[in-house]
């Protein structure tokens, strides 16, 4: 293929996966799969960004380049010896390719930064909570496995990592019965069990770059619902639906954990339906999973959308 | 760091190993623990003659309010370095958990 017909296929890549990213953020199925779906997001944001970043590229190097890296090379070659405007030669072409050149350059750094920094705050975040729990928190034979924090407002959670931890406050050990405590636990060691961190890391990088896009706002808010509802579905395989469903409405009934202003909820709460409600709602009367061959034709959908402007980018012109 | 909270002035390593009678801890071990506290910002230590004393940057309630601030996603901050069980809902949404768990516990006593 030629360089114009690659930079087409990736814009195609790129603007298919945003549509995609669209319709899969209003489908109703994911949550009746919610691992294949996650899988489905992750390819769409891996080949979006890949597609994007190689398209523009793409556009950059000049026509006749036998590979993006050669491409690249020739123009930052001529660029250091001055030689980027050859006379005779019209300006313009050559100044619009470098400027995209310049855009997807940028654009592949930014991507890089953002995972970076977000990785980093994320890091940081955890080395202060573990050191304050260290100081805080203490074994309750309640809880077993878990740190308890002496304070009234209901909380659970975990903090994942090498060194992982779940944390359950005085007011959750007080607000739930045995049964759903149990039912909270088991959804925590599962995110820890199967590093659902690392799922949701790169869409929060994500939003976190580009807030004003409202498809990564999407893909986020998506993507960590999935994550949630996955977790109810492995604490599910080991504890009773009524337990977990209670436990959550119970947190929910607590309401206003915390006792936060309005204002506060309205911000982080969902603008769209409530995922708590969402949840339970899932856990109580849930439907049946994708058939396996729906599901096998999710896998090769996922895997064929990443390899695709990875193959373009790869293989030689 | 609860016998620096316990007591309001701040101490000297002698002072705090005193008052751990029931761990018998050795002086260093005491030592180093006070000065990996200080390193991390929790307590603060000053020179008083030859040895240091050491108090608490923060009140124990502090730092839970942080913990649990966090915790309680009301920092503003979506850096996901938790996975919370739980969200916080709107008012809509809490009634119709209420519902959901009039439901729940009337299916079978609870």
């Amino acid at each position: 293929m030629t360089g114009p017909a690659d930079a087409a296929l990736l814009a195609a890549v790129a603007i298919g996966s945003v549509r995609g990213s669209a319709a899969l953020g209003a489908a109703r199925w994911p949550r009746r799969s919610p691992g294949a779906a996650i899988l489905l997001w992750q390819a769409l944001g891996l080949a979006g960004g890949l597609a994007a970043v190689g398209a523009l590229i793409e556009i950059g190097v000049p026509p006749d380049a036998t590979s993006v890296a050669n491409g690249v090379t020739r123009v930052a070659s001529a660029a250091a010896s001055g030689r980027l405007f050859a006379a005779g030669q019209p300006a313009l072409p050559v100044f619009l390719r470098l400027v995209s050149l310049v855009m997807g350059l940028a654009l592949l750094a930014r991507l890089c930064s953002v995972l970076i920094a977000s990785s980093a705050l994320v890091i940081r975040a955890r080395r202060r909570q573990r050191a304050l729990l260290a100081l805080l928190a203490r074994g309750d034979p309640k809880a077993p496995g878990a740190l308890v924090v002496d304070h009234p407002a209901a909380a659970a959670y975990c903090l994942p990592g090498l060194r992982s931890r779940i944390v359950v406050s005085v007011g959750a050990l007080d607000l739930l019965r045995p049964a759903e405590l149990a039912a909270v636990l088991a959804h925590e060691r599962a995110h820890l069990r199967e590093r659902h961190d690392l799922v949701v890391l790169p869409f929060t990088a994500l939003r976190r770059a580009f807030g004003w896009s409202r498809i990564c706002a999407n893909a986020h808010q998506s993507v960590a619902l999935l994550i949630e509802m996955l977790a109810d579905d492995r604490a599910l395989r080991a504890r009773p639906a009524r337990a977990l469903a209670g436990a959550l409405a119970r947190f929910g009934t607590a309401g206003c954990i915390g006792n936060a202003p309005a204002g506060a909820l309205a911000v982080s709460g969902a603008p769209y339906e409530g995922e708590m409600a969402a949840r339970v709602t899932r856990i109580m009367t849930p439907a049946p999973p994708l058939a396996y061959a729906v599901r096998l034709s999710i896998l090769c959908a996922a895997t064929v959308i990443v390899v695709v402007p990875v193959a373009v980018l790869l293989l030689p012109n | 760091m609860d016998v620096l909270w316990g007591t309001g002035a701040s101490l000297t390593v002698r002072e705090v190993s005193a008052q751990l009678t029931e761990r018998d801890l050795a002086h260093t071990t005491v030592m180093t623990v006070l000065d990996r506290l200080a390193k991390k910002g929790f307590a603060r230590r000053e020179r008083d003659g030859r040895a240091w004393r050491y108090r608490p940057s923060a009140t124990r309630e502090a730092y839970v309010t942080e913990l649990m601030l966090t915790a309680l996603e009301q920092t503003g901050d979506r850096s996901a370095a938790l996975a919370r069980f739980a969200k916080s809902v709107s008012g809509a949404e809490a009634s119709a958990l209420r519902g959901a768990l009039d439901e729940i516990e009337g299916g079978g006593g609870g």
